[in-house]
């Protein structure tokens, strides 16, 4: 056991730094250090970046255009694109769709999908969660009928909670196939539709942080071609587990962690919040308990992302990890809340851009410090972290199952 | 203690209660409101004698106590009413009632409790977090017996609409000095200011003020010279007992819609509230209901202590448990809600914001846990922490 990292990943480590450092343009960076909104153009620059240097798809094989990076590599990479202030890869064509493909697509669908994903050109909608399906998936009701000539399917059905659509011209759908299956996870296919096809709308909804980024989407007799369909039919519930395996993972978000713990301590000494002693040790142990927090966190993903360690409690590491991850993000952004205190409530939603932050700077009357403008929206967001990639309630009824099982 | 309510109390409740019913329907609550709204709804406060509820009889109130406040102030709550009741009925009536010369009192207070003036209180600074005698605004005596008024003004409640600010400035002493502060009635038309209105997280409104050489007569001094910091200081008092009041309402409201939520939604072929994981969380939300109703009736009571520091003590005890306990069941609500729970649509998010908004507005929890430490009572038992 060596408590340092080898001197080859640290000079990995260095070397990720640099690229963000020099590819990285400013006012990206300084949105995201603001915690304002990006814009679509904003992460596709990033991503052209990162693809040109081969880094933008690090969880998929080198065959297909993956870097063939340990564990370690892609854990090092993504805290230091964090760290240097970079836009999180949202995208779920890199993310989820792509390894489903390569794991289940046809060679057609590989060569066809793939390279589009990697030059951001096609953006990925995330269809599976319908107004009555959320934690419980496997209940979802959207049906997919196949047309008596065998070359089409019909699609009806409502999914919501789209995250992204209005960038997206793709979706991958949970579809049920078989109504009479016997079990409810049984008779769902994995389902690629063409966002612009006929019968298919997109309506924005409205979040409690001002933001418009989730949909809903109404599918009304729309036509799939059957070569779209991903893995065999009714069996779909298989690819859309593997997928979920992978969102869970990159949720634990240790680098955002950081980023958002760095944030913390900048923004209490611009507060000036160290004048009355109380209120000083109060918030010191707050931030130090954090650290250690995270020094627990990193250490247990680092050790259960190593090879050849396995837990007592095999398949549960990742929900453990988004378990602790989220929560302690959360009470990060809590933190912050605390740390801008009356400078929380002055609240709109333009003011979670750049250019109106900018202007504002001439106002007769300053308004809240700009670093501080977003912390309450940030914070609201956040609460997103325990409800999606399977909600943490969800998550430990997994952890105790496994555990109880194991004992 | 005595926490029994008489008929007088019931009937005021109730009557807040139907107002309520009627000016705030329940699918809308928590919505922003177009100025013509806010001018009617301020008007029918009016009318059900709302906002004189802390105004002597003959100047057109019912001189009634902190607990009437804190009746409605719940009330309120539960249908996150966001009108400016807050600012005039709380802040501003008694603290002009008190420190109010008699001209100064016949010509404001009818109007206030009549609606037709509305009034706010400009006494947090830029820089100054919540400390109520971190005052760098200055006013300086002219030739002319009167003054001039210069500096900043952050989170006027209210003031984007107040015909009539009341402004503390220092007219002695250094930032942070206790004494040497005092209050000035500004019209809102006055050369020389600029405000620029702001929404709150929860949609109250508010002004950021910019005061450059306002100029007053000499009957625009308000209470004493140089020691207003207590009366101010008494009407946040006044102001946090009411909003622990108004977050108990909240949370109420958010309890009941949440259990109605866990009642219906079905996952996984069973309604969510059979889930133990999310019972519990409904037991700790009900506690912390019943910790925060209780911590209204203490805060309302001890306004009328005498002993400033026993008051400062449980205000500051009452605002600590509302912004610790507010924040985590509004966002606990929002979770059993899931992604639901974090749309613009379903109100449980905009209670959520009002909680989380109660406890960052006249101090948040670590300054009321600072400020109740620094007044609280040494007992026997108590552990010598001096270095
Ligand atoms: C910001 C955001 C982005 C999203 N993006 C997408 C997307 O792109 N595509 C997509 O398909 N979906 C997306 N989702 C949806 C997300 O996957 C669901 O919100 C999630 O699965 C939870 O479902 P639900 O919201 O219906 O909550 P519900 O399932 O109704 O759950 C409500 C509450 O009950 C709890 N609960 C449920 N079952 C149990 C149980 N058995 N035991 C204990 N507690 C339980 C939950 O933990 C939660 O607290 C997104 C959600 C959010 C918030």
């Amino acid at each position: 056991m060596k408590l340092a990292f080898s001197a080859a990943d640290e000079a990995f480590r260095q070397a990720v730094r640099s690229f963000v450092r020099e590819q990285l343009p400013g006012d990206i960076r300084r949105k995201v250090e603001l915690g304002l909104r990006l814009e679509q153009a904003d992460y596709v620059t990033w991503f052209n970046r990162l693809e040109a240097r081969g880094w933008l798809t690090p969880g998929w094989p080198p065959e297909h255009g993956g870097p063939g990076w340990t564990h370690l590599q892609r854990f090092i990479f993504d805290e230091e694109c964090l760290l240097g202030g970079a836009p999180r890869i949202i995208a779920s064509g890199i993310q989820m769709l792509g390894p489903v493909l390569i794991a289940f697509g046809t060679p057609e669908q590989k060569a066809r999908y793939l390279p589009d994903i990697r030059a951001s050109r096609t953006w990925w909608a995330q269809g599976f969660s319908e107004p009555g399906s959320g934690s419980d998936l496997a209940s979802l009701r959207t049906t997919a009928v196949l047309e008596p000539d065998g070359r089409h399917f019909v699609v009806n059905g409502h999914k919501v909670w789209t995250s992204y659509a209005q960038w997206c011209s793709m979706m991958f759908a949970l579809v049920r196939t078989d109504p009479n299956a016997a079990k409810p996870q049984e008779g769902i296919s994995f389902l690629l539709i063409d966002m612009t096809s006929p019968g298919l709308t997109v309506r924005p909804i409205r979040m409690l942080e001002g933001g418009t980024d989730l949909n809903e989407c109404f599918l009304d007799n729309v036509r799939v071609p059957v070569e779209n369909l991903v893995g065999e039919l009714n069996q779909g519930w298989t690819c859309g587990k593997y997928l979920l395996g992978h969102e869970r993972t990159g949720i634990a978000g240790i680098g955002s962690c950081k980023q958002q713990l760095a944030r913390a301590r900048q923004l209490a000494g611009q507060q000036g919040l160290g004048e009355d002693a109380l209120l000083r040790a109060l918030l010191q142990a707050r931030l130090a308990q954090f650290e250690i927090e995270l020094i627990a966190l990193e250490a247990t993903a680092l050790r259960l992302l190593a090879p050849g360690q396995r837990s007592r409690v095999p398949q549960v590491e990742a929900s453990m990890l988004k378990v602790r991850g989220t929560e302690l993000r959360q009470a990060i952004y809590e933190t912050l809340l605390d740390i801008a205190g009356p400078d929380a409530l002055p609240f709109s939603a333009e003011a979670q851009f750049l250019e109106f932050l900018d202007a504002a700077d001439d106002a007769p009357v300053a308004p809240v410090p700009p670093e501080l403008a977003s912390v309450a929206a940030n914070c609201l967001d956040a609460r997103k972290l325990s409800i999606y990639g399977g909600s943490n309630e969800v998550q430990r009824n997994l952890i105790a199952q496994a555990v109880l099982a194991a004992h | 203690m005595d926490f029994s309510l008489n008929d007088d109390d019931l009937a005021l409740r109730d009557a807040v209660q139907r107002f309520c019913e009627g000016e705030y329907p329940a699918p809308e609550r928590g919505n922003a409101e177009t100025p013509a709204q806010a001018a009617q709804r301020h008007a029918a406060l009016a009318e059900l004698g709302l906002l004189g509820l802390q105004i002597p009889a003959e100047l057109g109130g019912s001189a009634l106590g902190p607990q009437a406040a804190m009746l409605a102030a719940e009330q309120l709550g539960r249908a996150l009413a966001n009108g400016n009741w807050l600012s005039n009925a709380v802040l501003m009536a008694p603290l002009l009632a008190e420190a109010g010369s008699p001209a100064q009192r016949s010509a404001w207070l009818p109007a206030l409790a009549a609606g037709r003036l509305q009034v706010a209180l400009a006494c947090a600074e830029p820089e100054a977090r919540y400390d109520l005698a971190d005052v760098r605004s200055r006013a300086k005596p002219t030739a002319d017996g009167g003054w001039s008024l210069s500096g900043r003004k952050a989170l006027v409640l209210g003031g984007d609409v107040a015909d009539l600010l009341l402004v503390v400035a220092r007219t002695d002493g250094e930032r942070r000095d206790r004494s040497g502060l005092s209050l000035f009635a500004i019209d809102a038309a006055s050369p020389g200011l600029t405000r620029r209105p702001i929404t709150l997280l929860d949609g109250r409104r508010a002004a950021q003020l910019d005061l450059q050489g306002v100029s007053l007569a000499a009957d625009r001094l308000v209470g004493p010279l140089d020691a207003a910091l207590p009366l101010v200081e008494r009407a946040v008092e006044r102001a946090n007992a009411a909003l622990c009041a108004e977050s108990a309402g909240a949370l109420e409201a958010l309890l009941a819609m949440t259990c109605e939520h866990l009642k219906t939604r079905r996952q996984f072929g069973a309604p969510l509230a059979k889930f133990q994981a999310l019972q519990h969380r409904v037991a700790d939300m009900a506690t912390a209901l019943e910790q925060l109703k209780s911590m209204a009736c203490v805060a309302a009571m001890a306004l009328e202590a005498e002993d400033a520091s026993e008051r400062t003590r449980l205000v500051s005890a009452a605002m600590t448990l509302t912004a610790q306990l507010g924040r985590q069941c509004g966002l606990t609500a929002i979770q059993l809600h899931g992604a639901m729970g974090m749309t613009d649509e379903c109100r449980v998010g905009h209670y959520a914001k009002r909680l989380i908004a109660n406890g960052l507005l006249f101090g948040d929890a670590a300054f009321h846990l600072a400020a109740f430490d620094a007044a609280r009572r040494p007992t026997a038992a108590d552990l010598d922490l001096t270095p």
